[in-house]
């Protein structure tokens, strides 16, 4: 069933450049400095009528949805149904057709998405040529937290001890997946989308990643996690969101 | 600065993994300079008088035929996407790509135009200005192929295409520079064309970095 | 003022397009056969013979119109493009590339005239004068953005990388120009200008502004067709769309 979205968008992405001339001065990309900090009572993200078509075909929307601190939002949906287009326009990389996201009650703004949250897709998103510790210790450079990570109790934790000096193509899968999340861990930011972060691994891969959520939203956190089900979810307060080929019911 | 140094690091480690592949522009480069002499035999005085032509071409189209290489490897794996959400600016992220991309393609080939030179009898007074006018040239190429390659990425096997695309947008840096080296043969002046090129380069070197995030926001999109 | 803004807001709309389009295009043509016919007309019968040239300057007539329609529409295109990239505009997208076809088309009328010129001019189909050079250049960077559309499988991400080229195109047109020039002048005597300094007497003139209009309302007629179809096409599964032509397989 088609649901028509308004083809004249809320936000276009030049509009969005002169509300971050004061997002750039006041965030300092660390995990200490936060946009929400002062704000700390409204959402972390939260979005309004999204809608978001591709050809012309309505792919989900409009849809409303809110994460906060200190919370989990599971999105179930089957192959197809948009779950990995919504992460991506939350996260910035796709446009909506209309609807606006909103980052602490503000509205977005790539270095406001980028000092609050870490995104991780279907793909690994680090080097199949590059060792595990490489891969990591790049991503703690380029997120400013060299100092603040322990590289051997990360490694320790995400089970690939011993594969430290082991390029990540020569990895398996599940053990992709885990230096995806150890990544994850290492760049420090309060909100977490994840997309289909228990494909590829085993029981104690997908135990692992409940108790990484766990942590994380225990220290007031919030993740956003796209799966197809089937899946115990976080022992943590979880809400429930399914969508399916342009509709979502939350 | 810290986090360039971050990206020079990683593309520099990246590079030197696969530094056998490294050597592809640079074996392309001395195989075009051997098809010519192949094909328009092998009389010194009808090499040299092209012999600066072939040099240029020969690294315009090494250049081609490794740019796809820019941002293929990245997309593919994932990384692209997190250095778009990366703290960094994304012209950072291109720049230091570039900047390594053009070190270990168009170096090395650079490098070897000497020889190539010898190879195609190239007179001697021609030398100092082909050797200067393709290192500003070759800067130049990358640069814009920064720019142009970043429109194909979501295209399978698009590495005629980009080539095509390209090709328009080298041809002020050809003609200036082969023109430049022509100039020299004869004797007139020949610095003015590579000031030009360098005023182009000083512009490129702000702008291409910025047009090319803004193609590759619009490719990932 | 407002009423214009307005305007343009309103036949923004795909279906409003569509209509707008449906009206106007067989206005253009038509205007565009009246203007040729008077201007071909003029050119070979009424217009005397260059005094050095002879008849074969007439080809000039045909020539010129084609060359600054083929700029022209590269200018429309990277301009529409940058609206569509900054606004967002999903009609602009539209007539940029539509317009890109039609510009490639004037750009190769222009290069095959201009080697219908040369030939009994110089005795040869080719020179490489400045002029014809840069526009074959065109004539790749068009086929560049033609390319690069229908390489792209989502249709407004295709639109809009396409358009990005176009405006780094545009950039490059003048550019190429003043290099070829400049090469030109470099290897002096080996080439042959095409087109002398443009001094013409007002009994000549005349027929080549006619032409000069009638590219220009035939460019207009073809992008509202071209615009048209592609609107159409990405609409079709649209509501108004079906009410108005019924469901497209």
């Amino acid at each position: 069933m088609a649901i028509l979205c308004n083809s004249r968008p809320t936000f276009t992405r030049f509009s969005r450049l002169s509300d971050c001339k004061n997002a750039k001065m006041a965030v300092q990309f660390t995990s200490t400095d936060d946009p929400c900090m002062p704000f700390s009572d409204s959402a972390l993200i939260e979005a309004d009528a999204l809608c978001f078509s591709r050809n012309e075909l309505p792919v989900f929307g409009p849809l409303a949805l809110q994460v906060h601190g200190g919370e989990t939002l599971m999105l179930k949906g089957e192959n197809g149904s948009g779950k990995t287009t919504l992460l991506r326009v939350l996260a910035g990389l796709l446009t909506p057709e209309s609807g606006s996201v909103r980052i602490c009650g503000k509205p977005f703004c790539r270095e406001r998405f980028v000092g609050l949250a870490a995104y991780i897709g279907h793909r690994p998103g680090h080097k199949a040529e590059l060792t595990v510790t490489q891969n990591l210790r790049f991503s703690a450079r380029l997120h400013g937290r060299d100092d603040a990570v322990d590289m051997r109790r990360l490694v320790d934790d995400c089970g690939l001890a011993g594969y430290e000096d082991t390029q990540a193509g020569k990895l398996s899968a599940g053990q992709n997946k885990r230096l995806a999340l150890a990544r994850l861990q290492a760049q420090g930011r309060r909100l977490w989308l994840m997309d289909e972060p228990y494909a590829n691994l085993d029981l104690a891969g997908i135990d692992w990643v409940n108790r990484l959520v766990q942590n994380h939203v225990a220290s007031g956190g919030g993740a956003l996690i796209s799966t197809h089900g089937a899946y115990a979810a976080p022992e943590v307060p979880v809400r429930l969101m399914e969508i399916t080929r342009s509709a979502a019911h939350a | 600065m810290h986090e360039f140094t971050a990206l020079l690091r990683r593309d520099t480690s990246l590079m030197w993994r696969k530094r056998a592949d490294a050597a592809q522009p640079l074996l392309f480069a001395l195989m075009v300079c051997v098809m010519f002499p192949l094909a328009a035999g092998s009389e010194p005085a009808r090499l040299a008088h092209s012999a600066a032509a072939v040099i240029w071409v020969a690294n315009l189209l090494a250049s081609l035929l490794v740019l796809d290489n820019l941002y293929r490897s990245d997309f593919e794996d994932g990384s692209l996407e997190q250095l778009l959400l990366a703290p960094v600016p994304l012209p950072v992220v291109i720049a230091s790509k570039v900047a390594v991309h053009w070190l270990t393609t168009a170096l090395p080939v650079l490098l070897i135009t000497p020889l190539l030179a010898q190879m195609l009898f190239l007179p001697d007074a021609q030398l100092p200005a082909l050797m200067l006018s393709l290192l500003v040239g070759s800067m130049l190429m990358s640069l814009i192929g920064a720019m142009v390659a970043a429109l194909t990425l979501g295209i399978r096997r698009s590495g005629m295409l980009l080539a095509l695309m390209a090709l328009p947008m080298y041809v002020p840096v050809l003609v200036f520079g082969a023109g430049s080296v022509w100039s020299a043969g004869q004797g007139l002046p020949w610095l003015g064309a590579i000031w030009l090129m360098s005023a182009g380069l000083a512009l490129l070197l702000v702008l291409a970095p910025w047009a090319a995030a803004t193609a590759l926001r619009i490719a990932l999109s | 003022m407002n009423s214009i803004v307005l305007w343009f807001n309103q036949t923004g709309s795909p279906p409003r397009f569509d209509a707008f389009a449906a009206r106007w295009t067989s206005v253009c043509f038509l205007i565009a056969t009246v203007l040729l016919a008077i201007g071909v007309y003029a050119a070979l019968a009424v217009v005397p013979a260059d005094y050095k040239q002879g008849e074969s300057f007439r080809i000039l007539y045909i020539h010129v119109p084609a060359a600054w329609m083929s700029l022209m529409i590269f200018v429309i295109m990277a301009l529409q493009s940058a609206i569509a990239l900054i606004w967002r505009i999903k009609l602009c997208e539209l007539i940029a590339m539509a317009s890109a076809p039609i510009g490639a088309l004037f750009t190769a009328v222009t290069l095959i005239s201009g080697a219908v010129w040369g030939k009994p001019t110089w005795g040869t189909w080719w020179t490489w004068d400045p002029r014809l050079t840069s526009e074959l250049v065109l004539l790749f960077l068009y086929l560049g953005v033609i390319g690069l559309y229908s390489a792209i499988d989502d249709r407004r991400a295709a639109a809009r990388a396409a358009g990005f080229l176009a405006i780094i195109g545009v950039v490059n047109v003048p550019i190429v120009h003043f290099a070829v020039t400049w090469w030109n002048t470099l290897h002096q005597g080996e080439t042959i200008r095409l087109i002398g300094p443009s001094k013409m007497d007002g009994s000549m003139l005349w027929p080549l502004l006619v032409l000069v209009a009638a590219t220009k309302f035939w460019y207009l007629g073809s992008v509202l067709l071209r615009t048209r179809a592609l609107n159409l096409q990405q609409e079709s599964r649209k509501q108004w769309a079906i009410e108005r032509y019924g469901v497209q397989s």
